[in-house]
């Protein structure tokens, strides 16, 4: 027998194998995780501007907008990281699950820290969050207060619209839970991502868990003050 | 000392199993674990009870055969230590010690605390090896090793194949294990030729086996009875990927 069918021996898609083992999973996290995190310093940087005059805001705002077809590339772009993140991730969980199907009676940890071990829950409330956070603001489909006003030069009054939202109690209240658990997703996942591409070394362990949980709590305190300065009446 | 134990017993991998308890009366604080077990089986084989079914071989931490997970940490969790090693003097007086497998579904039970950890025998199959001819011993010294790179060879080698890591795991992955083995190799010159290929076997045979994916918790380090690190699984992460882009590449 020599035809071609036979002598070729079945040998998997070197990319499909890859994305179907844990590990190449687990690349695919910790790129995506990094990419949100790059988009979420991003956008708390901008939304700082919240605490200068409303002008600079709305410029801002003006200037994302204007990008025309390069912002709906970036839209997809993240869209498709987190569709990547979160898939994988379930998938990861479920196959976890599966490898322990009989649970032990006694359990105790010594080495895992409670945001690690709650990854998947600060997760899908985050996925909860960010469904609600676009409906709230980018898509505005939710009631809220200044929703649509213009400011002084015509443009779409953005710092009215967020001070109008962050009075509302509930909202706010929703925001800081959400943010407090976003600040421990990082602060587990920063140097995860780390030892998952291989590069956190018994040296670096030490600085990374440092910078990780500082990572954690700068997006916390930063997106809180926010909330907290609208809902106090410092910024109006 | 006296204790009372709840033991998971059960009859082979497919019945269902549960916790039957006894007490564990005059015991040595001296003793080890293991011993303390005997001494409870003697008791239970007097009163025609069948024995508690556990592996033992070495009794001094290198076969890596006992495995049980105690009070919820395997080995017991005192560092650096397997069950055959771990002490009484551990326990207080009257102290309720629940005694379990190791659960994970690539590690069946075979009968009460005895799992069939083949599933890591065929881990190596795939790849943990290298392919030479053998021979004489060869010289000293006529392949030199820096001394870091045979420290960390070392290191990983000493992983004695116990499944702590595994029963540790949230996950139930066996990524401590695999790596520990990549790594005792690629830090050696005759590691290298095989490198990628053992990289890629390995982990789909880790895959295909039922264990799962690691979360960078760390128990495993931790529950490591020869305190194997975890920067060795980041290094088989990174590994993996290299070998699975030169796959990709079609770099020969
Ligand atoms: C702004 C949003 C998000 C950011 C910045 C983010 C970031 C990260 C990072 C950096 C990691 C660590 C990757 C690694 O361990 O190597 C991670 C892991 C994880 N993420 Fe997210 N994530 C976000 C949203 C979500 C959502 C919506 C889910 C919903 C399911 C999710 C679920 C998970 C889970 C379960 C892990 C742990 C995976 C593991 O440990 O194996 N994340 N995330
Ligand atoms: S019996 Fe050999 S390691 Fe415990």
């Amino acid at each position: 027998m020599s035809t071609a069918a036979a002598a070729a021996p079945s040998r998997p898609n070197p990319l499909a194998a890859f994305y179907a083992s844990t590990i190449g999973k687990k690349w695919i996290v910790a790129l995506t995780g990094l990419g949100l995190i790059g988009f979420v310093i991003g956008h708390l940087l901008g939304n700082l501007q919240i605490f200068l005059p409303p002008d600079y805001i709305n410029t801002y705002a003006k200037k994302l907008k204007d990008l025309g077809p390069l912002l709906w590339i970036i839209r997809f772009g993240l869209l498709g990281i987190f569709v990547l993140h979160v898939v994988n991730t379930i998938q990861l969980r479920q196959r976890s699950a599966a490898a322990r199907p009989e649970a032990y009676a006694v359990e105790r940890k010594k080495a895992a820290s409670k945001a690690s071990l709650t990854m998947i829950i600060s997760g899908l409330i985050l996925l909860a969050f960010i469904v609600f956070h676009l409906l709230h603001f980018t898509l505005t489909v939710i009631p809220t207060k200044d929703i649509h006003v213009l400011d002084p030069l015509g443009r779409h009054d953005v710092y009215r619209m967020v001070v109008g939202g962050f009075q509302n109690p509930l909202v706010s209240i929703f925001y800081l839970i959400s943010m407090g658990l976003l600040c421990m997703h990082i602060s587990h996942g920063f140097q995860s991502v780390f030892q998952t591409i291989g590069l956190r070394t018994r040296r670096l362990s030490g600085p990374l868990n440092l910078l990780s949980n500082g990572l954690g709590w700068f997006l916390f305190l930063g997106n809180a003050a926010i909330v907290l300065a609208i809902l106090f009446g410092l910024v109006k | 000392m006296n204790l009372t134990l709840k033991v998971w017993r059960q009859k082979d991998a497919k019945s269902p199993g549960k916790f039957e308890t006894y007490e564990a009366r005059n015991i040595s604080t001296h003793a080890s674990f293991l011993e303390m077990l005997d001494v409870v089986n003697e008791d239970l084989i007097s009163k025609g009870i069948e024995p508690i079914h556990f592996e033992s071989d070495c009794r001094e931490g290198i076969c890596g055969t006992c495995s049980m997970v105690i009070d919820g940490l395997p080995h017991g969790g005192q560092p650096g230590t397997t069950v055959c090693q771990l002490h009484m003097r551990y326990f207080q007086e009257g102290q309720v010690v629940t005694i379990e497998p190791w659960r994970a579904k690539p590690f069946p039970v075979v009968r009460d605390l005895i799992v069939d950890r083949s599933s890591f025998d065929r881990i190596i199959q795939a790849g943990g090896y290298i392919s030479v001819r053998t021979g004489g011993t060869p010289d000293a010294n006529a392949l030199p090793v820096p001394k870091q790179n045979a420290d960390l060879a070392m290191d990983a080698a000493q992983c004695i194949g116990c499944g702590a890591c595994v029963a540790a795991c949230r996950n139930a992955s066996g990524m401590l294990f695999m790596s520990a083995k990549m790594g005792h190799l690629s830090y050696l010159p005759q590691g290298q030729a095989e490198r990628s290929r053992r990289a890629l076997a390995m982990v789909r045979q880790h895959d295909s086996e039922g264990f799962g994916n690691c979360t960078n918790q760390y128990e495993c380090e931790a529950a490591c009875p020869k305190e194997i690190s975890v920067a060795y699984i980041a290094r088989m992460n990174r590994d993996y990927a290299l070998a699975s882009a030169k796959e990709m590449a079609g770099v020969e």
